[in-house]
């Protein structure tokens, strides 16, 4: 029953990261995908992947919050739905439970790379 | 799951994954959805990586960018286009049918039994006429604007 709840805790967080990562991701793609077409979030101009560009996003504390919520989202969402792909070969509890403890910390240890990136970034110059 | 719960096992293996059979296009839309999903997760992992060379500076952000302009990269890119497209839409259309919307009021099963696919299927429609706007919208900006 315990992990009857836990895998609804789960689940329903799935979705909400699923939606978290549809709103961002969605205004990812109109910033870097459709740059050509929009020219948002981009002071330089040209490409969003000229460095200025990227750097004034780097350094703004919006964008490193939005970037950090977006790894997270993404990560949880991402490796729940590879986890419930495997689960359906009707896996023993134990090999379950092992892929479980495997995507936690594959998970939490490429948030971690993200979140170090997105601090680290802010110390390096704008000028390039 | 208690302990006593019977484990079923899959006894189509990778097949039960990848076979839609005769379920209709929704069945098969589970399966794209799926392989869009594990194929942009592969993408997102790397993407981490490639975004985190900005720590490293210009020296090394913009040669790698040089790089990234070759075609092989952009169309790859254009998969990924497609691959989120698809699989942020359809996960919409699925949140929204799990949540009971555009599946029709329930109603008594008298035969001729009616099927509730048919009611959500406009859903699907339009769905896919989102996905192929922002498809191309992101295509031609890459291919013919873009980076």
């Amino acid at each position: 029953m315990r992990d009857m709840k836990s895998e609804v805790g789960y689940w329903t967080f799935f979705i909400i990261a699923g939606i978290v990562v549809f709103v961002l991701l969605f205004f990812h793609m109109m910033i870097i995908h459709m740059d050509g077409l929009l020219g948002i979030f981009n002071p330089a101009g040209g490409s969003a992947l000229d460095w200025k560009n990227v750097i004034y996003r780097s350094h703004s504390a919006f964008f490193t919050t939005i970037y950090i919520i977006l790894l997270a989202a993404a990560l949880y969402h991402g490796f729940y739905g590879l986890r419930t792909i495997l689960f359906e070969l009707g896996l023993k509890k134990r090999t379950q439970s092992f892929i479980t403890i495997a995507v936690w910390i594959i998970g939490i240890t490429l948030f971690s790379v993200g979140v170090f990136a997105n601090i680290a970034v802010q110390t390096v110059k704008a000028a390039g | 799951m208690s302990n006593n719960e019977k484990m079923y096992d899959n006894r189509l293996g990778i097949i039960g994954w990848l076979g839609g059979g005769r379920w209709g296009i929704e069945r098969y839309l589970y399966i794209i959805h799926r392989l869009a999903g594990v194929g942009v997760l592969i993408f997102f992992i790397l993407h981490i990586f490639e975004g985190n060379l900005r720590i490293f500076g210009p020296e090394i952000w913009n040669p790698v960018m040089k790089v990234m302009e070759h075609p092989v990269f952009k169309v790859g890119e254009l998969f990924i286009i497609i691959g989120f497209a698809f699989h942020a839409l359809n996960g919409i259309r699925l949140i929204l049918i799990e949540l009971g919307w555009a599946v029709g009021k329930a109603e008594e099963p008298v035969y001729p039994y009616k099927s509730s696919l048919n009611t959500q299927r406009p859903l699907m429609v339009i769905m896919f006429l989102l996905a192929t706007l922002l498809i191309l919208a992101g295509g031609f900006d890459l291919m013919f604007l873009g980076h």
